[in-house]
């Protein structure tokens, strides 16, 4: 089954890392995963040209036992404490051992981006590779964070990244009441694709 | 009970069989498994049967024309069962839940009872 894209291929998407101050005041980090480990507040803070190849290239990837763990065990801790009623299609799953599960098969995609506010993770975007040279995109703020402009900034750095990774195709499932959700993903230039399920689908050209 | 399970070649379909044949086996309800796969594969008439053997079930097998959600709430209602069983949805390569055009109206449409298997 092929998928339909915008004819339009999207804006060039700023990488991460940066930073910026969030509606209510509190400094926000992007990051990939897996290429820097909060330590303090001191941040990672990398060239934003120059080292993009090399990162691309799996230097910015290990696998989540890397680091010893301190960066996947964070993001457990923020799907374990993730309100339930933020849950969507079945994801997160709301139990720790469905969370690790879920995580791996996630993390093992290769492309994610976290939101840090000092050494809390408080978001997670990623992009699943769906074995058809194109990527599945669901993105989770937790509730203390929303409406703060951080899903924004998320994605922005989501799909940067994917830009940085080749990514082409990308699209999404989101459930017909979900307004906010989709406005997010209609403002970064998603269309959609597909009405014949229960859920909406959505898709975007990255490159 | 009078229990019509649908099936159509699906992952989840499969599992909805695998779960309900083991379930009826324990329970004693009466099973009817209708088979709607639109090309008529043998293969997965093969498939079921050998579901209902290895529960050692005096079930009903036989195949329903066209789609089969609406295939499925017609047999179901005209014919008098007490629930109908689908299976639960697939998942997306990130983990989501996706339910078929087939169980949207199965779920919309029944005037049965519906039990979906995760």
């Amino acid at each position: 089954m092929s998928r339909v894209y915008p004819d339009e291929v999207a804006r060039e998407f700023e990488r991460p890392p940066f930073t910026f101050t969030d509606d209510n005041g509190r400094e926000i980090a992007i990051r990939t995963y897996g290429g820097s480990v909060p330590d303090g507040n001191e941040r990672h803070e990398q060239g934003s040209n120059g080292d993009e190849a090399s990162e691309s290239d799996g230097e910015g990837r290990q696998p989540a036992e890397d680091n010893g763990g301190i960066e996947f065990e964070t993001l457990v801790e923020m799907y374990v404490a993730f309100d339930p009623a933020d849950r969507a299609q079945g994801i997160p799953p709301a139990r720790e051992s469905g969370i690790r599960e879920w995580l791996e098969t996630v993390l093992d995609g290769g492309c994610d981006v976290l939101a840090w506010h000092e050494n809390d993770c408080v978001g997670h975007a990623t992009l699943v590779p769906d074995g058809e040279n194109a990527y599945e995109l669901a993105i989770f703020v937790t509730s203390e964070y929303q409406r703060a402009g951080i899903g924004s900034q998320l994605m922005e750095g989501l799909l940067g990244h994917g830009q940085t990774r080749g990514a082409a195709g990308v699209w999404l499932t989101v459930e017909r009441w979900n307004d906010v959700a989709m406005a997010l993903y209609r403002k970064f230039g998603f269309e959609t694709s597909n009405t014949d399920s229960f859920e909406l689908e959505m898709s975007l050209r990255l490159q | 009970m009078e229990v019509l399970l649908g099936v159509d070649g699906t992952d989840g379909s499969l599992r909805a069989l695998d779960r309900v044949t083991e379930r009826v086996a324990a329970t004693g309800d009466e099973l009817t498994v209708a088979i709607a796969d639109g090309g008529g594969e043998t293969d997965l008439e093969a498939r079921v049967r050998e579901a209902v053997d290895r529960a050692d079930l005096d079930a009903t097998v036989r195949r329903l024309d066209g789609d089969l959600g609406s295939a499925l709430v017609n047999v179901a209602e005209s014919e008098g069962f007490d629930r109908l069983v689908v299976g639960g949805g697939e998942r997306s390569p990130m983990g989501k839940i996706e339910l078929s055009q087939e169980t949207q109206f199965v779920l919309l449409n029944a005037e049965t009872s519906v039990t979906l298997v995760r």
